[in-house]
């Protein structure tokens, strides 16, 4: 068990620094989410109609848009361990003594470290723009923890799919197919009232819109229902079945 | 048909030893019953053609692939029930060199150091002893991205030793190497082997062999077919070798034919060289002259030598267009 431990670090550890050394990469992953925010709040801001509850479309968005790029912080995990998979560098860790989940485990724990630090980008940027919350400090962190576990839990989801496609190309356009269509037909952008009847029911089963919901109990106070906890069953459950899954891939991946 | 080597005795006293090794990948048999035997301390050289299961059976003996069939044991541990134990006891490097190309040269085997279970201080200790030996000290804090070719095979094989491990698989470690980087790994080679270590490499080069390699084994369709010393190769391929380059390439045919019978297997024809095996030296020149003059070619060179690790190679896979004596002595291979 300590063996899995260390071994996770020094995996993590790898993933950081080489995030260092191509930081275009990382710009891409905090600058193109900002980008989103602005073009949602100031080109559909205003023709979309949210709830009285909120305080303008800023509030509305960011616990939505925050969600989304969680969802794709994993991107950073398919991508990377796709390529190792073709450089070779899984076929040396697989001969290596260490612990076997410890290469995805440490792969998805990086991407704690990205998403911390793309949500605190984006945070800064609703501030800006006029988002504010309506929380006690216990809530704020409680979001935290909550964007931060669904985003761990996702990586998992992002590993497998590095580990099974054939290029990362295909890890690329694969992983926008499925991302993409979840997270947009969800509470994130717009009410789910205003949808049509067949994508409000997927909607409102939606993993997305549960944690949606979630994230804007706790920081613009409103209504929470089951949310929370839906959130946190819905990370418990992907995570249950997607870890194995992964790790089970990778004891089979074969590199060229 | 497989030849166990001489040393094919008990499994405890060889570092490798591999029984009936079989592996497929859908319809493609890459490994049709592999054996194969190395004594410890000992250089085996795995010789075949693209496409043989070299690589494949570099995988199984690294317990990265199952065999579907077969005992393979390494170190005295077996490679399937065992693996977790015997990847302490191993060091790979494989066809395509494996490093992270954002991690600098020290970075990289500080960190397969660490995942060797080594502490941080030992690692980066190990890691400068490494990076020292391959003359890569200088690099040693750029990004691997910006290495040469040369320069990242030579870190891969780095990080194959970082925990000296007794048993290394290295699998074409000299491919895309210069003639420098090349003499310096076989040095390097030789003194890890002095030292003790068992080695398994697999090569396309036969000097490269010749030279390092203790034992051969020459595999071709996913079995053995011909294994031993390379001097006993040799004496198999037949005693010296008869090579004949012809003024017109067109007539090689001819040549060969003409030569046929002062040999035991048929002719090799490249281009406008034939050569062919004889057992006894005297008077093989002149019989051959006296033989093409009568068939009306002309020779512009003719001579005798011992036979190269690539004779061996020729004569036992037939990778080169070779002459079919078809209405003759042999039938057409199935
Ligand atoms: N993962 C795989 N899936 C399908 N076929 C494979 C796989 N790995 C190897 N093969 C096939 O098995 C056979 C042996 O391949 P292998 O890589 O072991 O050959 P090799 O002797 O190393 O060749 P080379 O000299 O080109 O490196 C080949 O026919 C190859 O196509
Ligand atoms: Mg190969």
């Amino acid at each position: 068990m300590s063996r899995l431990v260390t071994d996770t670090m020094v995996v993590a550890e790898r993933n950081l620094v080489r995030i260092t050394r191509a930081p275009d990469l990382l710009l891409a992953f905090t600058v193109q989410p900002v980008m989103f925010v602005l073009l949602f709040v100031y080109v559909f801001g205003g023709a979309i109609i949210i709830p009285q509850t909120y305080d303008g479309y800023a509030e509305f968005l960011l616990p939505g848009i925050i969600v989304q790029n969680i969802a794709f912080g994993g991107f950073v995990t398919a991508l990377g361990l796709n390529e190792d998979l073709h450089k070779g560098l899984i076929d040396r860790f697989r001969s290596l003594p260490m612990a076997r989940p410890a290469v995805l485990a440490g792969r998805t724990l990086a991407d704690v470290a990205t998403n911390t630090l793309s949500v605190l980008v984006l945070l800064v940027t609703g501030l800006i723009i006029g988002f504010s919350f309506d929380a006690s400090p216990l809530e704020i962190l409680a979001g935290f923890g909550l964007l931060l576990l669904f985003g761990y839990a996702f990586s998992w989801v992002f590993a497998l799919l590095g580990l099974i496609v054939s290029s990362p190309e295909a890890a690329n356009s694969l992983g926008f197919i499925a991302v993409f269509p979840l997270t947009f037909i969800s509470s994130a952008f717009v009410p789910v009232e205003s949808m049509p009847a067949a994508l409000q029911w997927f909607a409102e089963i939606n993993p997305f819109t549960i944690l949606v919901d979630a994230m804007r109990a706790l920081w613009v106070d409103q209504p929470a229902g089951n949310t929370v906890w839906g959130a946190v069953a819905w990370s418990l459950a992907i995570l249950a079945v997607f870890a194995p899954l992964a790790v089970s891939r990778y004891r089979r991946a074969a590199g060229h | 048909m497989t030849n166990v080597g001489a040393q094919g005795a008990v499994g405890s006293e060889l570092a490798i030893r591999v029984r009936g090794l079989r592996k497929s990948f859908g319809d493609v048999r890459a490994l049709d019953g592999v054996d194969l035997d190395v004594a410890p301390g000992t250089v085996l050289g795995l010789l075949g053609p693209n496409g043989a299961g070299k690589t494949t059976v570099v995988r199984v003996m690294a317990t990265l692939l199952k065999p579907d069939a077969g005992d393979v044991c390494v170190a005295g541990l077996d490679a399937v029930r065992e693996a977790t134990a015997l990847r302490k006891q191993i060091g790979l490097a494989g066809q395509y060199a494996a490093i992270d190309e954002n991690l600098t040269g020290l970075e990289n085997l500080v960190m397969v150091g660490r995942l060797y279970g080594m502490a941080r201080a030992r690692a980066t200790q190990r890691g400068r002893e490494l990076l020292e030996r391959f003359e890569l000290t200088d690099a040693a804090g750029r990004p691997a991205k910006t290495y040469s070719g040369g320069m990242r095979r030579r870190l891969d094989l780095g990080a194959a030793l970082v925990a000296k491990p007794p048993v290394l698989f290295l699998d074409e470690p000299t491919t895309g190497l210069d003639p420098r980087s090349r003499l310096d790994v076989w040095k390097t080679i030789e003194e890890l082997v002095a030292e003790g270590t068992t080695v398994l490499l697999t090569t396309q080069y036969l000097d490269e062999a010749d030279r390092l390699a203790d034992t051969i084994a020459v595999i071709d369709q996913g079995r053995v077919i011909a294994n031993g010393t390379p001097d006993e190769l040799k004496d198999r391929v037949g005693g010296e070798r008869l090579e004949v380059r012809l003024s017109t390439p067109g007539e090689a045919p001819v040549a060969a034919r003409a030569l046929a019978r002062m040999s035991d297997e048929a002719p090799l024809v490249e281009g406008d060289a034939v050569t062919a095996g004889v057992r006894k030296r005297n008077g093989v020149i002149v019989e051959a002259v006296r033989r093409l003059d009568e068939a009306g070619v002309e020779v512009d060179d003719i001579t005798l030598r011992r036979p190269t690790l690539d004779d061996v190679f020729l004569a036992l896979t037939g990778r080169v267009a070779e002459v079919t004596e078809d209405d003759e002595n042999e039938e057409a291979a199935a």
